[in-house]
C-alpha cells in the first residue's frame, strides 16, 4: 500500500483537482526478477509444509499465457488512486435520472428510506459513529464506481455504462453533501473527492500474545 | 422436528400379503423377495423384518435432521451451522454456514477460468484442469465470519434465549484440498515490489477483497475440495481462496481472478464494512485475522438439565494465529478456573473440542470457557473488549460466552447477568 497521507485531516470538502500524476504513478513497477523466485521474504519457503518437493521444475506451466485483452475483459476493480477508471463522465443531474430508475426502489427515494442500505447521510460523529453511510463513514469516493460498476443494481448487475455509473455517483455524493449539485465525475475528478472520513481508518495493530487487549 | 410416521402395517398383514404374492408365483427370485419386503416403515422389531436396500447417496437417520438456521431469503444473507448438533470438530458439508452476497452463482466446472496478474511476469489463465494437476495439498481449517458473535456485545441489550447456532453458528470446520496459492504465484512469477493481491469472486456481486501478500504465500490455498469431495457451490465452487485464520469474507469464493498489486485496493468489504470503529474516533482496518476464541456448544440454550448429577460440559476453541493451548472452564461465574480436556490432535487454526466432566448439584450457576492460543493470547472479557474497542464495533467480538443454569436445569444465555 502506498502510505496514504493522513495530515489532511477530515473536514467534508470538495476537492476537484486533476490527477494526472497519481494516475501514472500505479504501474507495476518493472524491476521485474526472475519468475522462479519469491517476491516476499516471509514466503512460503521450500521448507514450508506446503512447499514443493525439492525436485519440482522451476515452471509446471500448466494453465495458458494470458493475453492483454484477456486481462482487459476481467480487470476492472478500480483504486483510490483512479487507477482502472474508465473513460466517460456524469453529472448530478444525469446522476439522479439514473437513480430514479435503477436504485429508488431499494434505496429509495433520498437513498435514506431503504429497504436496503442507506446511501445517504453525512451527520458527524466523533468517538464512534451510530451509522455507517457514504458520507459519514466511506473513506475513498472511487469505491463507488469498483462497487456499483461490480454489484449494483443488485437484480442486473453490470447494466449501466460508465456514463452512468459516474452520474450515479456524481448524485450519491451529492447527497451526502460531499460535491456540489454542478460536479460532473469523472477518471479525473472522482479520484479528487475527499471523503470526509478519509483520515480516520488506521492498520490492524492487534498481535495475539499476551499484551494488553486491543 | 417431527418424527415421520410411516403407514403403520401390522406384522400380521404383511405376512399375509407377502406369502399371497409368493404363493402367486409372482416372486421369482431372492432378489424380487426382497424388493417387496424391504422396510421404509420402522419396524417395531427391526430383528424380525429385513431392512432397506443400498442406496447410491446416503442419508441421515430420519430422526436426525440438524437444519442451518435461515437469516432472510435475500440475495445477501447467510445461513448458520447448528453447532449444539455436532459432534466432533468436522462440519457436514451440508451443514457448513453460508454467507453470499448475491446469490449462488451457477458455474460449471469445465468453463470456469481464473486469471492472475497484474505484477507478475507472465499473466495467466487456469482452467480446473490445470489447477487440479498441480500438486495437492489437504488440511484441516476453521472458518468463522467476523460477523460471528454480533448479537452478544450490546451493552445495553444482551439476549437471554439465543441459541448457541445463532449466536456464533457462523463458524465451520472442514479438510479443505486445494493448490497452494504460492505454488500458482511461482509460475507467474511475482515482481519485486509486490505486497498485496486482489482476490475477486465470479458471483453476481463479484465480491473483491485486498489480501497481503506474505499471508497468501504463507498458507493460503486455492481450495476446490471439502471434506473429501469437490467443494459445494455455497462454499465458492468449483473454487475459492482459503486464507487459514482470516475472517471468512476474504476467502473469496468462486474466485475467478486475482491481482497482485503493490497497495489495498479499498473495496466496499474493507471499507464500509469489515472494519471497526474503535471508539476513538478511528476505524480500524484490515482486521483480517480471527483472535482466539471459545464457545460452550453444551449445555447451551434451550437445553434443559433434567436431573442433578454428572454432566460433560463440551465446547469449541479456535485461534487464527495458530493452535489452541488451554481451554479453561468456571462453573461458578468466573470465580474459579479449571482446565478443560483438549479432545486431539489439535491443529493449527483448526477448532478443537473441549471438554469438562461437571457435577451440578442443582443450583444456580453461570458457566464459562476461555481459551488460550500458542501466542500466549486469552480470549477476553466482554468487558475487555468495550474498553478496548467502544461500544460501536461489529465485528470480531471473540468474548468470553457464559451460560447461565437455573435451579429448575434450564440454560439460557448468561453473559447479561455478568456484565
Ligand atoms: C434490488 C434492490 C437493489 C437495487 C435496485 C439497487 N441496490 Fe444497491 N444495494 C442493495 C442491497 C441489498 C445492498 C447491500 C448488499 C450487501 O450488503 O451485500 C446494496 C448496497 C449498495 C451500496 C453499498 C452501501 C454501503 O454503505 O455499503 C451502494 C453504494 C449501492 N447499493 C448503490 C446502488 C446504486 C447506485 C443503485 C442503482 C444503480 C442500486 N444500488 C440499486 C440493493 C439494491
Amino acid at each position: 500500500m502506498r502510505p496514504v497521507d493522513r495530515s489532511n485531516r477530515g473536514s467534508a470538502l470538495v476537492v476537484v483537482a486533476a490527477l494526472a500524476a497519481l494516475l501514472s504513478a500505479c504501474d507495476p513497477s518493472p524491476g521485474a526478477f526472475s519468475g522462479a523466485a519469491r517476491a516476499t521474504e516471509g514466503g512460503a519457503g521450500s521448507g514450508s509444509a506446503e512447499g514443493l518437493p525439492a525436485h519440482a521444475p522451476a515452471r509446471f506451466a500448466f494453465g495458458a499465457e494470458a493475453s492483454d485483452a484477456r486481462v482487459a475483459m476481467w480487470d476492472i476493480d478500480v483504486r483510490p488512486d483512479g487507477d482502472g477508471l474508465p473513460q466517460g463522465s456524469g453529472s448530478v443531474q444525469q446522476g439522479r435520472d439514473v437513480y430514479m430508475v435503477h436504485c429508488i426502489a431499494c434505496h429509495g427515494p433520498t437513498g435514506t428510506e431503504g429497504p436496503n442500505d442507506r446511501l445517504v447521510d453525512n451527520s458527524p460523529w466523533d468517538a464512534y459513529p451510530t451509522s455507517r453511510a457514504i458520507g459519514n463513514y466511506w473513506p475513498y469516493a472511487t469505491t463507488l464506481y469498483d462497487y456499483i460498476r461490480k454489484a449494483m443494481p443488485q437484480l442486473t448487475p453490470g447494466v449501466l455504462n460508465a456514463d452512468q455509473v459516474y452520474g450515479v455517483i456524481a448524485y450519491i455524493l451529492y447527497l451526502n453533501e460531499i460535491v456540489p449539485e454542478d460536479a460532473v465525475m469523472s477518471a479525473q475528478t472522482l479520484p479528487a473527492v475527499v471523503m470526509p472520513m478519509r483520515d480516520r481508518f488506521v492498520d490492524d495493530d492487534r498481535t495475539g500474545g499476551p499484551g494488553p487487549v486491543r | 422436528m417431527p418424527r415421520k410416521e410411516g403407514p403403520k402395517i401390522s406384522r400380521r398383514a404383511w405376512i399375509t400379503t407377502t406369502s399371497g404374492v409368493i404363493a402367486a408365483g409372482l416372486v421369482r427370485s431372492q432378489s424380487d423377495a426382497i424388493k417387496l419386503v424391504a422396510q421404509e416403515v420402522p419396524a417395531a422389531d427391526p430383528t424380525k423384518v429385513p431392512g432397506r436396500l443400498v442406496s447410491e447417496l446416503g442419508r441421515r437417520a430420519s430422526a436426525e435432521q440438524p437444519k442451518r438456521l435461515l437469516r432472510a431469503q435475500e440475495l445477501s444473507s447467510s445461513s448458520r451451522t447448528p453447532l449444539a448438533d455436532l459432534m466432533g470438530t468436522i462440519t457436514p458439508s451440508d451443514l457448513h454456514f453460508e454467507r453470499h452476497h448475491g446469490g449462488i452463482p451457477d458455474i460449471k466446472f469445465e468453463d470456469h477460468e481464473l486469471l492472475v496478474h497484474g505484477m507478475v511476469d507472465r499473466p495467466m489463465v487456469f482452467k480446473m484442469s490445470d489447477l487440479m494437476r498441480y500438486p495437492q495439498v489437504s488440511k484441516v481449517y476453521f472458518l468463522e465470519c467476523s460477523g460471528n458473535g454480533g448479537g452478544v456485545y450490546s451493552q445495553t441489550r444482551m439476549p437471554t434465549e439465543v441459541t448457541v447456532q445463532a449466536m456464533d453458528g457462523l463458524l465451520s470446520t472442514s479438510e479443505w484440498t486445494g493448490v497452494p496459492v504460492s505454488t500458482i504465484l511461482r509460475e507467474v512469477g511475482v515482481r519485486r515490489g509486490a505486497s498485496w493481491i486482489l482476490a475477486e469472486g465470479g458471483d453476481a456481486a463479484v465480491l473483491s477483497r485486498s489480501v497481503p501478500l506474505d499471508k497468501v504465500m504463507d498458507d493460503s490455498l486455492l481450495a476446490y475440495g471439502q471434506n473429501g469431495e469437490r467443494i459445494r457451490p455455497e462454499q465458492g465452487y468449483p473454487v475459492r481462496l482459503f486464507l487459514p485464520g482470516y475472517e471468512g469474507n476474504a476467502n473469496v469464493k468462486w474466485l475467478r481472478r486475482i491481482e497482485v498489486t503493490d497497495r489495498p485496493t479499498h473495496t466496499r468489504e474493507e471499507t464500509s464494512k469489515y472494519t471497526d470503529p474503535l471508539g476513538d474516533g478511528t476505524i480500524r482496518q484490515f482486521s483480517l485475522m480471527m483472535d482466539a476464541k471459545s464457545v460452550i456448544t453444551f449445555p447451551s440454550y434451550p437445553y434443559v438439565l433434567p436431573e442433578r448429577g454428572w454432566w460433560e460440559i463440551q465446547g469449541l476453541a479456535w485461534s487464527g494465529r495458530g493452535r489452541i493451548s488451554k481451554v479453561e472452564v468456571s462453573t461458578d461465574a468466573g470465580r474459579s478456573w479449571v482446565e478443560a480436556a483438549l479432545q486431539g490432535p489439535v491443529l493449527p487454526k483448526s477448532t478443537v473440542r473441549f471438554r469438562h466432566l461437571f457435577e451440578w448439584r442443582g443450583r444456580e450457576t453461570i458457566i464459562l470457557s476461555r481459551a488460550t492460543d500458542e501466542t500466549g493470547y486469552v480470549q477476553p472479557t466482554v468487558q475487555q473488549l468495550w474498553e478496548a474497542r467502544g461500544p460501536a464495533t461489529s465485528y470480531h467480538q471473540n468474548h468470553q460466552r457464559a451460560w447461565k443454569i437455573a435451579a429448575g436445569g434450564e440454560v439460557t444465555f448468561g453473559l447479561g447477568d455478568m456484565v
